[in-house]
């Protein structure tokens, strides 16, 4: 089902078949993992530094899109910007409108007010950090909920590392309120407009974003029958 | 003034700030000071905040004119631990965040996994059943600490010493399924940890038995009790609109009479299946909310006899999915020496089939992959809506592990619910949405 890349060399990256799903989604490459268990540190006897892993997301999918998602996305489409919209993706049987920041608040708007849409409910705001998303390094995740037309979507907005700044939608969902407080404690995002964006779960005056990917999970090594097992952070991995 | 650092006075843009600990007002000089607003922080160590919850009050007289909550105070990083860990393990970092119903922590989490590898119908149907009937049994046992909890900071200790005598009881089960009583990690990606043991289904025909018995207590205890009643009702009010602006799902968003329930609206694992009633109230209050929890228990019994009158027709049924690779993990068989692997299994990988051995430390060192991508799922948890929204890189590990805790969310009605009323009160409000701070900090 996956594009699994195996042991075998240089496979994947550059084949197109091997960025199409089984299932004929097709994917964007936003990083490139190399090598295994740090094979690369000094000379590689193993092979495993060989090892190369595309990771990669599922891109937008063209219409139709089945069910009531094709309604829903016409709807969405007919109330905003014409640059609003930068694509989306149905995968897994769930609805991602991917909408670029700084329409956001506009587009949350139409979501809730326009009565053949009514996402009234903002279940859940979340950030994710991709540091190999180059220009879209933060994601972040609206989960919305009709309970009106009992139909959930995802609203998904980037913004570089860089320039961290997302438009707060407080004002159309005052449930935001938390959730972008912890998505600025974890991830460092700025939501613009946000009443009182301060930290939420971390101390006031904790340095640095938790979540973010270049944060170390932190921990000691713990000494076990006179072996030593490193922190969880530092143990091999399967890249 | 006194040299104290925990009270002294600093001079501020709005005028001089004092700060008292207690037993230290005669400090205060405050002539010359025109006007005056009292903030009092309450918690986090105060036993009536369920948990290190910490309010800080603005007072005037008795009156709260603001009200915040203060949060954080029980963060333990299980996001960022879970990108740390397996898909199998993860299980054990969520099932930690609501301690009160640890079971909605594992479900949502094991259907996001399920979902991302899209293997959601082929979940076995004992493993489904076995699922609804711990996640019903628990939603009885959380009601039965949101109302012990709930009365004991009201002073009705009776009620306390009750809902904590028929938790236990559910508990007992619990320790007979899954070998804990809390924090079980007993659902994983696939199905459920292990089969029940012998005797599981008389053992919670007996307790449902117990619990018809005792339940009717709590009603005769309170619900028309004067006491009780005038200091419930008409406190914590908050209406649909209300609700729906600030996200809040659960008791009590159904005590505004709205009858949404993910069991019911958006079924997962054969909720639709099971025959049970939406408990709703026409009161938006703290007594709608007892009412409705009270009213949801009944109605959770109702499904746990379903439950098991379909388990009685399930003996000796898988409870994991039929693919190995996704099932091993989760396999442990219980070895001679009370855990890890069957001794047939060490057999076979050590000394028949070299391929098995070669699967054998792959999943076991690895774990299995992930096809990229996200997703969101929810469930009905006690308190409300529980969502997971589970990213993968295509890896053996969750890329982020995002979790909504019905609690975290729930809270925010806090301000809304006190600001206006008493002080007394603000504990009712709170004990009404009955957050648990291990879900709120996760």
């Amino acid at each position: 089902m996956t594009e699994s890349t195996g042991g075998t060399q240089d496979q994947g990256v550059d084949s197109r078949e091997a960025l199409v799903r089984a299932d004929r989604t097709e994917l964007k490459v936003v990083e490139v993992r190399e090598g295994m268990f740090g094979a690369r540190d000094g000379a590689d006897t193993s092979g495993y530094g060989g090892l190369r892993r595309p990771v990669a997301f599922p891109t937008p999918t063209p219409p139709p899109y089945g069910g009531w998602f094709d309604e829903v996305a016409e709807a969405f489409v007919r109330g905003v910007d014409g640059g609003t919209l930068a694509g989306i993706v149905v995968d897994r049987g769930e609805l991602t409108f991917q909408v670029r920041r700084e329409h956001l608040l506009q587009a949350a708007q139409h979501l809730r007010d326009e009565p053949s849409l009514r996402f009234e409910v903002l279940s859940s705001l979340s950030g994710v950090h991709l540091p190999g998303d180059e220009g879209a390094e933060l994601h972040v995740a609206l989960h919305l909920l009709s309970m009106t037309h009992n139909r959930r979507v995802r609203v998904e907005t980037t913004c570089p590392d860089a320039d961290p700044h997302v438009p707060s939608v407080v004002s159309v969902y005052p449930t935001a309120d938390w959730h972008e407080r912890e998505t600025w404690d974890m991830f460092g995002v700025v939501f613009d407009g946000h009443p009182a964006l301060t930290r939420i779960l971390m101390p006031d005056d904790w340095p640095g974003h938790p979540q973010r990917k270049d944060y170390p999970l932190g921990g000691v090594p713990v000494d076990y029958k006179g072996a030593t097992v490193p922190p969880p952070d530092e143990r091999r991995s399967y890249s | 003034m006194t040299s104290d650092p925990y009270a002294s006075s600093t001079e501020t843009a709005e005028g001089p700030v004092f700060t008292v600990t207690g037993q230290d007002w005669d400090t205060i000089d405050a002539a010359g000071v025109e006007g005056d607003r009292l903030v009092v922080n309450m918690g986090p160590q105060h036993p009536s905040t369920h948990g290190v919850l910490r309010l800080i009050l603005e007072i005037d007289g008795e009156t709260v004119t603001d009200a915040r909550a203060g949060i954080g105070y029980l963060h333990t990083g299980i996001e960022k631990n879970m990108e740390y860990r397996t898909w199998t393990q993860g299980v054990t970092f969520c099932t930690r965040m609501d301690y009160v119903a640890p079971f909605s922590n594992e479900a949502v989490y094991v259907q996001a996994v399920e979902r991302l590898l899209g293997i959601e119908d082929d979940v076995p149907e004992k493993a489904k059943v076995l699922r609804v009937l711990l996640l019903e049994l628990n939603r009885i046992s959380s009601h039965l600490v949101c109302i012990a909890t709930g009365g004991m900071e009201l002073g009705a200790l009776t009620v306390m010493t009750c809902g904590f005598r028929d938790r236990e009881l559910i508990l007992d089960v619990f320790e007979m399924i899954t070998g804990l009583r809390m924090n079980h990690a007993y659902l994983r990606p696939g199905g459920v940890a292990q089969d029940v043991p012998p005797g599981t289904l008389d053992k919670v025909r007996e307790t449902v038995a117990l619990l018809k018995k005792r339940l009717p207590e709590y009603a005769a205890l309170c619900n028309a009790n004067p006491i009780f009643k005038a200091r419930l009702v008409d406190v914590g009010h908050l209406d649909l609109a209300g609700c729906l602006a600030l996200g809040i799902t659960g008791p009590v968003l159904r005590s505004t009479g709205y009858a949404w329930d993910l069991r019911r609206t958006q079924p997962y694992w054969d909720y639709e299946t099971y025959e049970f009633d939406v408990a709703t109230w026409e009161q938006p209050d703290a007594y709608g909310r007892f009412r409705v929890r009270q009213d949801e228990m009944w109605q959770s019994l109702r499904v746990v006899e379903q439950c098991v009158d379909r388990l009685a027709r399930m003996e000796g049924a898988p409870v994991m999915v039929a693919d190995k690779k996704i099932a091993w993990p989760a396999k442990l068989s219980v070895g001679g020496d009370g855990q890890g692997n069957s001794p047939e299994h060490i057999a076979h990988i050590m000394g028949e089939s070299m391929e098995a051995l070669i699967h054998h430390f792959k999943l076991v060192t690895e774990g299995f992959r992930v096809p990229a991508g996200q997703v969101y799922t929810a469930i009905e948890a006690p308190r409300g809506e529980i969502g997971c929204h589970l990213v993968s890189d295509g890896g053996t590990r969750p890329y982020r592990a995002h979790f909504r805790d019905p609690s975290f969310v729930n809270l925010q009605g806090t301000s809304v619910m006190s600001e206006g009323g008493m002080l007394s009160d603000v504990i009712v409000a709170v004990a009404s949405i009955d957050p648990v701070m291990g879900g709120v900090d996760r």
